[in-house]
C-alpha cells in the first residue's frame, strides 16, 4: 500500500469520530452552563439521554437489517427472472414507498393498524427498501457480461454463478445501498415519536412544542452525530469487505 | 487404454441457430467432422458466425436445430454443466473473474470437480509455468494488474486446468499486438505438440490459422464452409475467389513457411558461411538470401554438418513454380 492511501485511510480512519465528539463535547458543556427549568432537566439528563438514543439504534439498525433480509433476496430474485417487466414493477414498488412522504406513512398506518414500535419499524423498513433494492439490481445487472459467460462455460451452475461470481462482483454497489438504508433511517426515525415509538424524536418534538431550545438542540445534534457515526462505520465495513481486486 | 485427456472427435451435423427475429440463421446447416487431437481452425469475417457455431458446442448457445456429438454422445442429451466442465473454454473477451486472483481464477474448474487442495495447487503451478508466467510472481496477482498478453495466457491456463479433452478458444490472442502475438503462438504451438487435445480455434487473421492450423475452415456469411483442407492445401489450391481473396496477397510466403528445408532437394554448398538447419522453414532461407543479398544459403543437418545449399530458384520449385534458367544448365 502506498504512503498516500495509508495517510487517507489513517485520516479518514480519525477526523469523523474525534469531530463528532468534539461538537458532543461542545453541545453538553454549553447545556451544562445553562440553568435548567424542571422540564429540561427532566429531559437533559443522562439516564433519558440514553434511553432515547438506544431506542433510535434499535429502530434504526434492526429496520436496517429488515430491509437487508428483505431487498437483496427480492433484487436477487427479479435479477433471475430476467423479465424487464418484473423488474419494472419491483422498482415500481419500492419507489412508491420512497415517495410517500414518511410522516403521512407512519400517521396512517398508525391509525389503520396500532401505534408503536412494530408500525415505526414497518414504515421505516418500507421507505428504505428501494435504496438497496435498486442497488442490488443495479450491482447485479452491472457484471460484465463476458465474466458470467466465461462462469457458465465453466460449468458453473446458476447458483455457483450467483453466490461466487455475481454477488461479489456486485457487492461494493449492494453495500453503498444499506449505507444508504442506514443513513436515511436515522433521519426517518425521529418521526417515530409521533405514534409513541421514542427514539431521539421525542426531545426534537418536545423542544419545539414546549420552546425549549436546549433540548430540541441536544436532540438534533444526537441524530446528527448517530447519523454521522453511522455512515462511517459503514464506510470502514465497505472498505474491509470490498473484494480485491477490483 | 486411451489416454481420457488426449483429444476425441466432434461431430457437428446440419447445425443450424436463428436468433429470435433473424430472417436467416446466424449459422445454416453447418456440417463438420473434426478429428481426435486436431486442431480445426475457423477462419473468416467479422460476423460470420464463428463464435456461434463454436458455442453450440459447449452449449453456451442452443442450436435451432442439428445434432452435435462429441466423442459419439449428443451434448443435447448431457446436462450441460457436467458437459461445460469437460470442455476448456477460452472466450472472446478473455472474462477472467476481476475478484478472484490469477491462482483462484486458474483454480475454477478443478474445484468445481472437486479436485484436492494439494493437486490444484500443483496444477496451478505447473500451468502457469507451461504458459510462461512465474507463478511467485503472478499467481498471487488480480487480473487488472496483468497485462492484455498477460491476461490472454491465463484465460488459456485456465481453461487446460482441467485437463480437459475438447478445447474451444474463442480469438484466444486477440488482443495482443503482433510480436506478442507471435511469440503465443510460438508457444502455444509446442503446447499442442505436447498435449495433442481437439481443439477449435477460431481468428479472423488468416496467417495464424496458417501457422497453427492442422486443418483450417475458411467461412462465410452465416458460417457456410467454403473450404476445408490443411493450411498448405489451401494455400496451393484455393477452393474459390472467396477464398483466394481471403487468404489476399502472401500466399506464397506462408506457404514457403509451412515447408521444412529438409523436404526440398538441395544443391552443393558452397564455401559462404550463412547457414540454416534442415528443419527451419523455406521462408527462413528466403528470408537470409533477402538480407545477404547472397545467391545461395548453405544448409546443415541434424548433426551441425553442411549438408547441401539452397538457391531462389530452389525455393520458387518448391511451390511448383517452374525452375527459371540459371547459368549452369543441368
Ligand atoms: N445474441 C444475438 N442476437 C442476435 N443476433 C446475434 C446474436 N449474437 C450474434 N448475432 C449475429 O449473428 C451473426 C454471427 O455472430 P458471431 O458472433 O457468431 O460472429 P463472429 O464470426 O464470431 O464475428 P467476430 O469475428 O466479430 O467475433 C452476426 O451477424 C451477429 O450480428
Ligand atoms: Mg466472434
Amino acid at each position: 500500500m502506498t504512503v498516500h492511501t495509508g495517510q487517507r485511510n489513517a485520516l479518514r480512519r480519525f477526523t469523523t469520530p474525534i469531530a463528532v465528539v468534539l461538537v458532543l463535547g461542545a453541545v453538553f458543556a454549553w447545556v451544562g452552563t445553562l440553568d435548567l427549568d424542571s422540564i429540561e432537566s427532566r429531559t437533559l439528563n443522562a439516564e433519558h439521554l440514553l434511553d432515547r438514543t438506544r431506542e433510535h439504534l434499535v429502530l434504526t439498525v434492526v429496520s436496517s437489517a429488515l430491509v437487508a433480509v428483505l431487498a437483496i433476496p427480492t433484487a436477487v430474485l427479479a435479477h433471475r427472472v430476467r423479465s424487464r417487466i418484473v423488474k419494472a414493477v419491483v422498482i415500481g414498488l419500492g419507489n412508491i414507498g420512497q415517495a410517500t412522504p414518511a410522516v403521512g406513512v407512519v400517521i396512517l398506518l398508525a391509525i389503520v393498524w396500532r401505534t408503536g414500535f412494530t408500525t415505526a419499524l414497518v414504515s421505516l423498513v418500507a421507505y428504505c427498501f428501494l435504496p438497496v433494492l435498486r442497488n442490488t439490481l443495479t450491482g447485479l445487472e452491472q457484471v460484465d457480461a463476458a465474466t458470467r459467460e466465461a462462469a457458465r462455460g465453466m460449468g458453473m451452475t446458476p447458483n455457483q454463478v450467483l453466490w461466487r461470481i455475481e454477488l461479489p462482483l456486485a457487492s461494493p454497489v449492494i453495500l453503498a445501498g444499506l449505507r444508504t438504508a442506514l443513513v436515511f433511517s436515522v433521519g426517518v426515525a425521529t418521526i417515530a415519536t409521533f405514534i409513541n415509538a421514542g427514539g431521539l424524536g421525542d426531545m426534537i418534538v418536545n423542544g419545539l412544542k414546549l420552546q425549549r431550545f436546549s433540548v430540541l438542540l441536544v436532540g438534533a445534534v444526537l441524530v446528527a452525530a448517530i447519523a454521522v457515526l453511522i455512515d462511517w462505520a459503514a464506510g470502514l465495513v465497505e472498505d474491509r469487505v470490498r473484494p480485491r481486486g477490483l | 487404454m486411451p489416454d481420457p485427456t488426449a483429444g476425441v472427435g466432434i461431430e457437428l451435423s446440419d447445425v443450424t441457430k436463428r436468433y429470435p427475429g433473424q430472417e436467416h440463421g446466424a449459422v445454416e446447416d453447418f456440417s463438420l467432422r473434426v478429428e481426435p487431437g486436431e486442431l480445426l481452425m475457423f477462419v473468416g469475417p467479422s460476423g460470420c458466425g464463428k463464435t456461434t457455431t463454436m458455442k453450440m458446442i459447449n452449449r453456451i448457445i442452443e442450436p435451432t436445430s442439428g445434432s452435435i456429438t462429441i466423442d459419439g454422445e449428443d451434448v443435447l442429451s448431457l446436462d450441460p454443466n457436467e458437459l461445460r466442465r469437460h470442455i476448456g473454454y477460452v472466450i472472446q473477451q478473455i472474462g477472467l473473474f476481476p475478484h478472484m486472483t490469477i491462482a483462484e481464477n486458474i483454480a475454477t474448474v478443478p474445484k468445481l470437480l472437486g479436485w484436492s487442495k494439494a493437486r490444484v495447487a500443483d496444477r496451478v503451478d505447473e500451468l502457469l509455468r507451461t504458459v510462461a508466467l512465474d507463478p511467485g510472481v503472478f499467481a498471487h496477482r488480480y487480473p487488472k494488474q496483468l497485462s492484455g498478453g498477460q491476461q490472454q495466457r491465463v484465460g488459456v491456463a485456465r481453461a487446460l486446468a482441467a485437463d480437459p479433452p475438447v478445447m474451444l478458444m474463442d480469438e484466444p490472442f486477440g488482443a495482443t499486438d503482433p510480436i506478442t502475438r507471435l511469440r503465443l503462438q510460438e508457444e502455444f504451438r509446442r503446447l499442442q505438440a505436447d498435449i495433442g487435445k481437439t481443439i477449435i480455434f477460431v481468428t479472423h487473421d488468416f496467417d495464424e490459422a496458417v501457422r497453427l492450423g492442422d486443418r483450417i475452415a475458411v467461412l462465410s456469411e452465416r458460417s457456410r464452409i467454403e473450404q476445408c483442407d490443411t493450411p498448405a492445401n489451401i494455400l496451393a489450391d484455393p477452393a474459390n475467389e472467396y477464398v483466394a481473396g481471403f487468404i489476399g496477397r502472401g500466399a506464397g510466403l506462408m506457404r514457403l513457411a509451412l515447408i521444412p528445408i529438409g523436404e526440398v532437394p538441395l544443391e552443393a554448398p558452397d564455401d559462404s558461411s550463412a547457414a540454416l538447419g534442415v528443419q527451419d522453414s523455406l521462408r527462413d532461407a528466403l528470408d537470409l538470401l533477402v538480407l545477404t543479398g547472397g545467391q545461395r544459403v548453405n544448409v546443415t543437418d541434424e548433426s551441425g554438418s553442411v549438408a547441401g545449399s539452397l538457391t531462389h530458384a530452389g525455393i520458387s520449385a518448391a511451390l511448383g513454380a517452374p525452375r527459371l534458367p540459371t547459368g549452369t544448365a543441368p
